[in-house]
């Protein structure tokens, strides 16, 4: 059978023949994604030299300044850590075709809800690590997890659309977030909390120092490890769990889910609640292992770059992590790359290349000459 | 607080949402979903700045931003009806697209000097009605006229028109329409271009019209998305659409004066003598979003009102379905 496809027209002297694929082969989903990754880096080069920028040296120099030495490469993976923590948290909810959008917004959550522990004050300044990591930890997954909650009962209770409703709470956040470090636990006028004491603080490589020569100035934190438990966790849920199997089943055909006597409402809510709690424990290592204060410029924009992270990466929890150290590097070579705007056009490049390339998913292209 | 000024500037600031929300009206009536507003009206927002300041004349700057959003919209457009894509990553795919490209191009522009505004008029005559004179006729942007004539023109095309029963039938039951020769892909493409149009219409009426410059991101400040939750409250129907976004125009300008004064309503105002609680006024366009979702929701339940019974699936021409 040969469907053709509109706009495609064969006017060449080859025949382009378009057929829908019967079996995906097991190496396409990956090589898309990297076909996407350089395609949106061959367009972004195009678009910054019409911009007027050297696009060489400025790919030399995000390289460079993302995995050019252990230190740099350090600090690339702690950009990585909440980018895997919100890649995770999309790659649950997207699985069950749930759109949450709302990973920023949640991420906020998480970080207040842990500084809360800190700043209400929950502990008192001489409390044990021991009990204020795990504190901390629960305070921002609670947040993150009732963030969650909210666009996902609107969902099961009044069908409102959760694209919407989770874009909606990212403001909210912001604002909710606002208003605490502008006003209750602003510090002398500064629109940011006190620092946290050292007891809030994720450890760090370079705490270490004097035990490993080699950590010093390494500012990698336990938050990794986090992250790289949640992948865990997630594929386990996902492909060794009654409640993933009703996830993807959800995902791939409702209707059949619904014949099926799946708790649709249900698995709802707990999934939006448990992709919030993942993004709102990736505010809470950030705030803990990075910032160690609640301000407000504490996310350029993660929640966004973890749709992408989740997409690009197929929804696979594993590959989430090898994405999320490409964006990772993305996001801290970003800082010095002129214009600014640069980091966020690629990532919505890669993002457009990536869904085009769907097609050769779905369908099988030849060239073929007459 | 002068109520009058209230709702002539939330008729202003409401004609943003209005033109957003009805361009996505056409896109999602011809059973495309199209999450880009955002990044459109930011494109348009930018481009429109952009030629203001460098020609000085603001209808060629509109016109420029109409055809960049509208130009711009065509990605989505092939990514989803020939390629046939998602059209939920693809469309917010577009506005990171639309929101760097707009920060790459726009980089400088906040200091590059003011641009050429389009003018205020008042209508003579109208604007001596008691009451409704002073809020939609007197000292308007010339673009907000052009609101008040876009949503009976609008209303009108969908429902009284055989163009406008073509673009129903083909968000409703392309299979349907593409038997009695309707071309579904063609009039798809042109309606996300319609609706890319007067995204970067809504731009360019933000930063040559309402709050004029160019503020990078916070220029349009989620107004994109707020125009896409109008359009499920709206029902798909600009009439609806008109107050849904009038509403919220008034809000956004109570926001800012309910802060100004001491006494509100003859007691303290709270907004007044804690600042701090002004972000949670800032919170009310979004959660008033959220709430009139919930509302739309059980009026549409009660009803029997839906949306496009085809919009967001692709037309595979041969396959069975919608």
């Amino acid at each position: 059978m040969s469907a053709k496809t509109p706009g495609l027209d064969n006017r060449f002297p080859f025949k382009l023949s378009i057929e829908p694929r019967e079996q995906i082969p097991r190496w396409l989903p990956a090589a898309t994604s990297f076909g996407a990754v350089v395609l949106a880096l061959i367009i972004g080069a195009v678009i910054l030299a019409l911009a007027g920028g050297d696009p060489l040296a400025a790919y030399a120099q995000i390289a460079r300044s993302s995995f050019g030495g252990i230190d740099v490469f350090s600090d690339t993976l702690v950009k990585a850590t909440p980018l895997i923590l919100v890649g995770l948290a999309c790659t649950l909810a997207f699985r069950m075709r749930l759109w949450n959008i709302g990973a920023e917004g949640q991420f906020f959550m998480g970080a207040w809800g842990a500084s809360a522990v800190v700043l209400l004050p929950l502990i008192s300044v001489d409390t044990s690590r021991w009990v204020a990591i795990p504190l901390m930890i629960l305070a921002g997954m609670a947040a993150g997890a009732l963030w969650g909650f909210i666009p996902g009962f609107l969902k099961a209770r009044y069908s409102v659309n959760e694209i919407i409703s989770t874009l909606m709470l990212n403001y909210i956040a912001i604002a909710w977030n606002d208003f605490f470090i502008f006003g209750v636990w602003s510090e002398g006028g500064f629109q940011q909390s006190a620092a946290f004491p050292k007891s809030a603080w994720l450890p760090r490589l370079t705490d270490y120092a004097r035990q490993v020569r080699g950590f010093s100035g390494l500012t990698l934190h336990l938050g990794l490890l986090f992250a790289l438990i949640a992948a865990v966790v997630v594929w386990l849920i996902l492909n060794r769990s009654r409640w993933g199997y009703e996830i993807r089943l959800i995902g791939d055909n409702k209707r059949a889910a619904e014949y099926a006597g799946v708790p649709i409402k249900r698995q709802i809510v707990l999934v939006m609640m448990l992709s919030g709690a993942l993004a709102g424990l990736a505010g809470m290592s950030e705030i803990s292992g990075v910032v160690h204060r609640l301000q407000g410029q504490i996310s350029p924009g993660y929640g966004f770059t973890g749709i992408i992270v989740a997409w690009l990466a197929k929804l696979n929890p594993f590959a989430v992590i090898l994405v999320a150290i490409l964006f990772g590097a993305l996001i801290l070579a970003g800082r010095e790359i002129q214009p600014s705007g640069i980091p966020k056009l690629i990532q919505g490049i890669v993002l457009m290349c990536l869904i085009a390339s769907d097609f050769l998913l779905r369908y099988r292209v030849r060239l073929r000459k007459l | 607080m002068d109520l009058i000024i209230v709702l002539q500037a939330g008729v202003a600031s409401g004609t943003v949402l209005l033109f957003a929300t009805i361009g996505e009206i056409f896109s999602e009536r011809a059973g495309v979903l199209n999450l880009g507003v955002e990044g459109m009206m930011l494109f348009g927002a930018m481009s429109a700045y952009a030629v203001a300041v460098a020609s000085g004349n603001p209808w060629l700057a509109i016109l420029v931003a109409m055809l960049a959003a509208g130009l711009l919209s065509q990605l989505h457009a092939f990514i989803v009806i020939t390629l046939q894509s998602d059209q939920v990553v693809s469309g917010l795919a577009l506005t990171f697209v639309g929101t760097g490209l707009s920060l790459v191009l726009g980089e400088g522009l906040s200091k590059a000097g003011a641009g050429a505004l389009v003018p205020k008029a008042s209508i003579p005559l109208l604007d001596a009605i008691p009451l409704l004179g002073p809020i939609f006729f007197a000292n308007q942007s010339v673009l907000v006229y052009l609101g008040y004539l876009l949503v009976p023109l609008t209303w009108y095309y969908i429902y009284r028109t055989r163009a406008g029963m073509n673009l129903r039938a083909i968000g409703e039951y392309p299979a349907a329409a593409d038997s009695v020769g309707i071309n579904i892909y063609r009039l798809r493409y042109f309606y996300v271009f319609v609706g890319g149009m007067l995204a970067g219409l809504a731009g360019a009426t933000i930063s040559l019209a309402i709050s004029p410059g160019w503020f990078s991101e916070l220029t349009t400040g989620g107004q994109g998305w707020i125009a896409v939750g109008l359009v499920i409250f709206a029902q798909w129907n600009p009439l609806r659409a008109m107050f849904g976004a009038y509403a919220f125009g008034a809000l956004r300008r109570l926001i800012l004066d309910v802060q100004g004064p001491k006494l509100l309503f003859g007691l303290a105002n709270p907004f007044f003598f804690n600042p701090y609680l002004g972000f949670f006024l800032q919170m009310l366009p979004y959660a008033f979003t959220i709430a009139i979702l919930v509302l739309g929701s059980r009026e549409a339940a009660r009803k029997r009102l839906g949306a496009p019974a085809a919009l967001g699936t692709p037309y595979v021409r041969g396959e069975r379905g919608l």
